[in-house]
């Protein structure tokens, strides 16, 4: 016993200050992307050409002039696009990870993020139950999510928790692309939960099919199935991305600093 | 070279007119002995359509000759029938499952031939509405039953109580006792191989790198060394094979700290469960410092890297890595020295030494049941032909070799990265890869093994006249092991099978591509 006492000690104090502090970020941190359409020459289609997920869209621009956009629901963040831009018209903000919104094209304009269910937020504002499918994840998005139970991120201390069963759930979080043969677990386990429930679509696969958009095997996300009420972007979403989410779902809305908010 | 294989090292491409074709008895022979007499292991056994069309199927083999560090490769033409190898060698089983169920073919005399991952087949067949393809219910087949007085059977899953990925369990019990597991998968099937046929293309890369998200440095290194081979323009540096090295360490050690914690969770200590799950997410953490994300996307690349580690980041991880091995050192001693903790693990679900030979176990689950097999050291990549971490060893098969083998793969990828990293600081800079990618070479074949933190893991490209993939094969190290978790579980309590399923902590992505 003395023993673990004495690691206690070694070990410290390891929750992470986030929030309200921001999380700490690698500085190649793949952030909010961006175009410069004052910087893109619009005509070259590089960067929608190196895009593995046609993730890069036409946009309404200007006194019809073209423009482009990027969707966040669809981008793997792995900046193959930024490398392409000759006139590196193409960003990825390392500081901004506040990429959650409320509905589907929120993703791709910013301006249209929508705010959280109201109900959610008086049921369940100070208390939140999540049960989680992966249907067709490829791990990653279930371990970032579930880092947050770890004790650097103590997910519990905001009243989020994780249950086995359904009957206890609040909300539903999916991660993959929905493959064909995980159609009836997902759609089971929905139905098992009482109501009101939400759901969450955690990282590209579960809102747009991701990479595996175009599988045979997969549908393409959970959208057509279930429509979402929180997307959390990325591939993996970091984890501060899906916490900053959740929280926001139940109402508990982390600014973001001065200098990030005057960017979006 | 005999006039039956083609022998070949790690890494290496060749046209595929040089491997020989057998008749089928002949492969047949020549797969049994090289397996049964003579310790060759089964890394890829698998079909592709002929060349033209009405040629049949081609069956292609690598067999893996660990003490030689070479593979063997023999290939046979057949129609739609074969006679199957496993009743006479067991390692073959899944490999015939999936060929039956990715190209229809009629694995003869298999003693349990069912599907593997619920996949339609590879080859679109022509519309035919007399008799339209049978709606495909992932789990719905045939498993072991037992009958009697006090027997019943325990069904756990798709969906499991915790986060974790989707698979059917099936255990039939005699009150506490497990007589036998049967494994279901194919939930997270997404048509991999499918869809990087005619590649690569833009999509091949990030693909591969979600085979199985936990071993991205592995599973793009595997791709990466393919290419090269194929087109040796892309020659990486040395320093871009140390950096992959280096990539692949810190992965082993994540996954390695979260599986030790994760087994002292499920037998209830707490303090070292709660310590590594932080303490995973540094070196998740320190992969993140070096390409900007926490699983190593995007860093390995047909070429090099993309990412140069930059002296002042090497110094930067080094300090890192230096408090961070003290703590789960900390974290782990406190673990192997409880009592409460070692009884739950020995004697657990044991391998035998021979069972894992017979039914081709990789990784540290063969390692913990005596065998020796690490990729690293039998047929060396990236940097291991250079310099390469300490071989660990354990012996037994049990849950606590399980345990007690990766903590040795601990000391050792940590002793050897922090020397590797106090020798970037001073001189090395990597030099990032070109985005572009040459074509391959045209009618070859290319084998690419890596020792994934779970084992072997093994990729096959065959190209087409044009160099594109004709076929892309992956053979995932939990392909090999689901069935020795299965193992590991006859007689035991049904109570154990949490620990001795984290003991093995296999992808369910990763088999079902």
């Amino acid at each position: 016993m003395l023993k673990v006492f004495k690691a206690r000690l070694q070990q410290g104090y390891q929750t992470g200050k986030f929030p309200p502090a921001p999380p700490n970020l690698p500085d190649r941190f793949l952030g909010r992307p961006a175009i410069d359409m004052a910087k893109c020459r619009a005509d070259c289609e590089l960067c929608q050409q190196v895009c593995p997920t046609k993730a890069i869209i036409p946009a309404d621009g200007d006194k019809g002039k073209k423009a482009l956009s990027i969707d966040m629901g669809r981008c793997l963040f792995c900046g193959e696009c930024a490398a392409a831009c000759p006139t590196k018209a193409i960003t990825f903000d390392p500081t901004d990870f506040h990429l959650s919104t409320f509905c589907r094209e929120g993703l791709i304009d910013p301006q249209k993020r929508g705010e959280p269910p109201q109900e959610l937020q008086e049921l369940c504002g100070l208390s939140l139950v999540i049960r989680q499918v992966s249907a067709g994840g490829c791990a990653a998005c279930e371990l970032d999510f579930n880092v947050l139970n770890t004790l650097a991120w103590d997910l519990s201390r905001f009243g989020i928790s994780v249950t086995a069963s359904p009957r206890h759930a609040d909300c539903l979080l999916v991660t993959g692309p929905v493959t064909r043969n995980m159609l009836i677990g997902l759609e089971k386990t929905y139905s098992a939960m009482p109501r009101p429930k939400w759901v969450i679509a955690c990282g590209a696969c579960a809102i747009s099919g991701g990479i595996y958009q175009d599988s045979s095997e997969c549908l393409g996300g959970v959208g057509d199935i279930i429509k979402p009420d929180l997307y959390i972007p990325g591939c993996p979403p970091h984890p501060a991305t899906i916490l900053q989410g959740i929280l926001h779902l139940m109402g508990k809305h982390i600014p973001k600093d001065a200098d990030t908010q005057s960017k979006s | 070279m005999t006039d039956t294989t083609l022998t070949i090292t790690n890494c290496t491409a060749i046209p595929l007119q040089r491997v020989p074709s057998l008749p089928v008895n002949t492969f047949r022979e020549t797969l049994l002995e090289l397996v049964n007499q003579q310790q060759r292991r089964v890394s890829a056994f698998f079909a592709m359509p002929g060349a033209d069309t009405g040629q049949g199927l081609e069956l292609i083999a690598v067999l893996a000759n660990d003490n030689d560090h070479t593979c063997d490769l023999t290939r046979t033409t057949i129609q739609d029938e074969f006679a199957s190898l496993t009743p006479e060698c067991p390692t073959f089983a899944w490999f015939e499952r999936e060929l039956a169920e990715q190209y229809s073919i009629a694995i003869t005399g298999h003693p349990w031939l069912k599907p593997i991952r619920f996949q339609p087949p590879m080859i679109d067949g022509a519309a035919d509405p007399a008799n339209p393809p049978k709606t495909i219910i992932a789990g719905d087949t045939d498993y072991f039953t037992m009958d009697g007085e006090g027997t019943h059977e325990v069904a756990v899953g798709p969906v499991h109580a915790s986060v974790i990925e989707p698979g059917h369990f099936r255990f039939q019990c005699l009150g506490e006792d497990v007589y036998s597991l049967e494994i279901s998968l194919g939930y997270q099937h997404r048509g991999v191989e499918k869809m990087l046929l005619g590649g690569p293309d833009r999509r091949t890369l990030p693909m591969i790198a979600t085979v199985s998200g936990d071993s991205t440095i592995a599973s793009t290194t595997a791709y990466a060394q393919l290419c090269e081979c194929l087109a040796p323009s892309l020659k990486p540096s040395p320093d871009a094979l140390l950096l992959r090295g280096i990539a692949a360490e810190l992965e082993r050690l994540a996954n390695h700290v979260g599986d030790l914690g994760a087994l002292a969770g499920d037998v209830a200590y707490l303090p070292t469960a709660s310590f590594c799950g932080r303490l995973r997410g540094e070196f998740l953490n320190m992969t993140a410092e070096i390409c900007g994300n926490r699983f190593g996307r995007n860093l390995v690349r047909p070429g090099g890297v993309k990412f140069a580690l930059t002296p002042a980041k090497a110094e930067k991880i080094f300090r890192w890595l230096d408090q961070v091995s003290k703590d789960v050192d900390n974290a782990l001693n406190l673990m192997f020295e409880a009592a409460t903790v070692l009884d739950r693990f020995e004697n657990i679900g044991p391998v035998s030494k021979t069972a894992a030979l017979d039914i081709g176990l990789v990784g540290p689950a063969a390692r913990a049941a005596g065998l020796d097999c690490d990729i690293r050291f039998s047929h060396p990549y990236a940097c291991y032909a250079d310099t390469a971490p300490a071989r660990s060893e354990a012996s037994g098969g049990d849950t606590l070799a399980r345990a007690l083998i990766r903590r040795r793969e601990i000391t050792a990828s940590t002793k050897w990265l922090k020397e590797q990293l106090a020798l970037w600081k001073k001189d090395n800079q990597t030099t990032p890869a070109a985005t572009a990618l040459p074509a391959l070479a045209p009618d070859s074949i290319a084998v690419s093994l890596v020792e994934a933190w779970r084992g072997e893991m093994c990729h096959v490209a065959v190209t087409d006249a044009q160099g594109a993939f004709r076929r892309y094969k992956i053979v995932d190290p939990s392909f090999h092991n689901w069935f020795g978790l299965a193992l590991s579980m006859r007689g035991e309590q049904i109570s154990h099978f949490p620990i001795c399923n984290k003991s093995f902590n296999l992808s369910y992505c990763g088999h079902d591509l």
